[in-house]
């Protein structure tokens, strides 16, 4: 009886599928539909923040023109104070495909200088973050010293500092790649410490205690217990740290002469109004941004894996 | 040994004495050139700093002790910044020392008045003050649409991956060179983090404080207003002081995009590349002190509001 024999199956795929759609229903119906509302707000904006220009240097000032002529040229100008939605995707698409990759008119070149040093200076600074936490941890000096400092210094826009480090790398015949990297660097590096103190102090006491009984040694009670147990504490302080790292990378590329970088490519459109230019890059930053965490996200799920959720 | 605690603090004390001692020989100010007995001289006293330092951080008992030392630990960097500096005769553009910078700090001091003026009390509070408001006022509107969290909160959540300090040239395109457009950057990254930390605080409130309410007949505005705001203080304190040090970047960065001819980030940015780098580090400590400002002045006001929290009661 082939037919008996499916049936069973087929209601299974349909409850998957009503179970799917009910949540897609919950969890994904509301996103889309907040996202549309956000595009046809775009589309308005556009429609409305251009209009007056439009008006000004677009329409024939001695024929008449009707509302559709007015919309169509508010959607289509070249540098409009808010360009629409489909200008800025035509111009990200057509950098990404009209150029090649060693060219600056590509996106993608950008996206690479940024994201090469956001990404040494993330590497750098977790493991100077690392190195300096477990110093903390096994030092009372440095505890009571050096750790009110960093914890303080997350009240302070240390981002500042940028102009500085790159005049002082400057001047030391430092370019490219070296001063962004050290300013991602010093940005990851903080939040990492800080998170990493806690993490390594989160064991209990009779998880240590414990340690003390196998007559483990610091190393040892560093690799077995401590450093497993921090890194639920760790992961969060990367997403931040690489967030704030591209921050660093692109404040970077400001005051260099603008030649290579998202944060360049922002620069430069906003010296010639190149509006479209300025949008697509923001769009670009915005992907790298949620690549780069989504990055470490994935790492951090196949890390903690087979970790049961608290 | 057995070190008492006045012993740690008279030795600490005393190697400060011996650190004003040492910044009185010629070398210290650049008057001559260091001689080796100043350098045996600095060595020991860096030596004995650093024994001062662990003798003082083992100390056991009240908290102003941890402070102390660190307070310690301070004062010794910016010593030894400045006399290592002066003696190695390090160029100004690399690193200035402190002395100089508090100089030009004094002599810079209306300047810098300005650009705190400027960045801090018009663009940083005024941006603070809206985006927080803004994203609590969200926050309570949506609080009977469950379909609009739903669809608000992953993409609020998403905007901090977002670098969205780069809107800083579209904000001056619209609003203009001055602090308007400041504000506004500003404005749009403290609005998310309010957001999020508020939808999290109206959900904090516990099952049996509800159900209570619930019995007491008590109508939705009632129960927000005496139970559920409340209880959702500590989270918004949470945002609002990650928010200080935003808006703070935000402030700072977006002045490096363009801006009138005052402001902390312009300082900061114009001075850079005139080397005046004394000013420069003026500004940055104007900007850090402002931020730790902002930050204790809020944690005042959480242990003012919310009192009763675990996290604020506890000593």
């Amino acid at each position: 009886m082939p037919f008996a024999k499916r049936w069973p199956m087929v209601t299974m795929t349909n409850l998957a599928l009503s179970h799917r759609l009910t949540q897609f229903r919950s969890q994904g119906l509301p996103v889309v539909v907040i996202l549309l509302a956000l595009l046809v707000a775009w589309y308005l904006g556009a429609w409305w923040l251009n209009a007056p220009g439009a008006i000004e240097r677009v329409m024939p000032s001695d024929a008449p023109w009707t509302w559709q002529d007015l919309l169509i040229s508010t959607l289509s100008m070249e540098r409009p104070l808010l360009p629409a939605p489909h200008q800025v995707a035509l111009d990200f698409w057509s950098s990404l495909v009209d150029w090649p990759l060693s060219s600056p008119r590509n996106l993608l070149f950008h996206v690479a200088v940024t994201a090469e040093s956001t990404l040494w200076g993330f590497g750098l600074g977790t493991a100077l973050g690392l190195l300096l936490s477990v110093c903390i941890v096994h030092s009372r000096t440095l505890d009571r010293a050096l750790l009110p400092w960093i914890v303080a210094s997350q009240t302070v826009p240390v981002l500042a500092i940028a102009p500085i480090v790159l005049v002082i790398l400057g001047s030391l015949g430092f370019s490219g790649v070296a001063p962004k990297a050290v300013i991602a660097m010093y940005l990851c590096f903080f939040p990492v410490t800080v998170a990493m103190v806690q993490g390594l102090r989160s064991p209990q006491r009779m998880e240590t205690e414990m340690m003390h009984t196998y007559a483990a040694s610091n190393w040892q009670a560093l690799w077995l217990l401590r450093l497993p147990a921090a890194l639920p504490f760790l992961f969060p302080a990367l997403r931040v740290g690489i967030a704030a790292g591209l921050v660093g990378a692109m404040v970077a590329e400001l005051p260099t002469g603008a030649v290579a970088g998202l944060g360049a490519r922002l620069l430069t459109g906003s010296y010639y109004g190149n509006t479209i230019q300025i949008w697509s890059a923001l769009v670009m930053s915005a992907l790298l941004g949620l690549a780069l965490t989504s990055g470490v996200a994935l790492i951090e799920r196949l890390v903690l894996r087979n970790r049961s959720q608290p | 040994m057995k070190r008492t605690v006045k012993f740690s603090l008279v030795f600490a004390l005393a190697c400060l004495l011996g650190g004003v001692a040492l910044m009185q020989m010629p070398a210290a100010t650049a008057a001559a050139p260091p001689t080796p007995w100043f350098w045996l001289a600095t060595t020991v006293l860096g030596l004995l700093a650093v024994q001062s330092i662990r003798w003082v951080a083992a100390l056991d008992g009240p908290r102003i002790y941890g402070l102390l030392t660190a307070a310690l630990f301070g004062l010794w960097v910016v010593y030894f910044w400045q006399l290592l500096v002066v003696a190695f005769e390090v160029p100004r553009v690399l690193l200035p020392p402190p002395a100089l910078i508090v100089q030009s700090m004094a002599t810079h001091g209306p300047t810098l008045w300005g650009d705190f003026v400027q960045t801090v009390l018009k663009a940083v509070l005024v941006g603070w003050a809206l985006g927080s408001g803004l994203g609590f006022a969200v926050a309570v509107a949506i609080d009977r649409l469950p379909f609009l969290q739903r669809g608000l909160l992953p993409i609020a959540s998403l905007t901090s991956t977002i670098p969205l300090v780069a809107v800083a040239p579209i904000a001056v395109m619209w609003f203009g060179f001055d602090w308007p457009s400041k504000a506004a950057v500003v404005v749009l990254m403290t609005f998310f983090p309010m957001l999020v930390s508020t939808l999290a605080g109206l959900k904090a409130s516990g099952k049996l404080e509800r159900e209570l309410m619930y019995s007491y007949a008590a109508s939705y505005t009632r129960t927000l207003l005496a139970l559920r705001l409340p209880a959702a203080l500590p989270f918004m304190f949470g945002a609002l002081k990650v928010n200080a040090t935003l808006a703070l970047i935000g402030g700072i960065v977006a002045e490096f995009f363009g801006s009138p001819t005052t402001g902390l980030g312009f300082r900061i940015s114009t001075e850079a590349s005139r080397m005046n780098m004394p000013l420069v580090w003026g500004a940055i400590v104007v900007a850090a002190v402002t931020g730790s400002v902002m930050y204790a002045v809020l944690v005042q006001l959480e242990r003012r509001a919310a009192f009763w929290h675990p996290s604020v009661r506890e000593d």
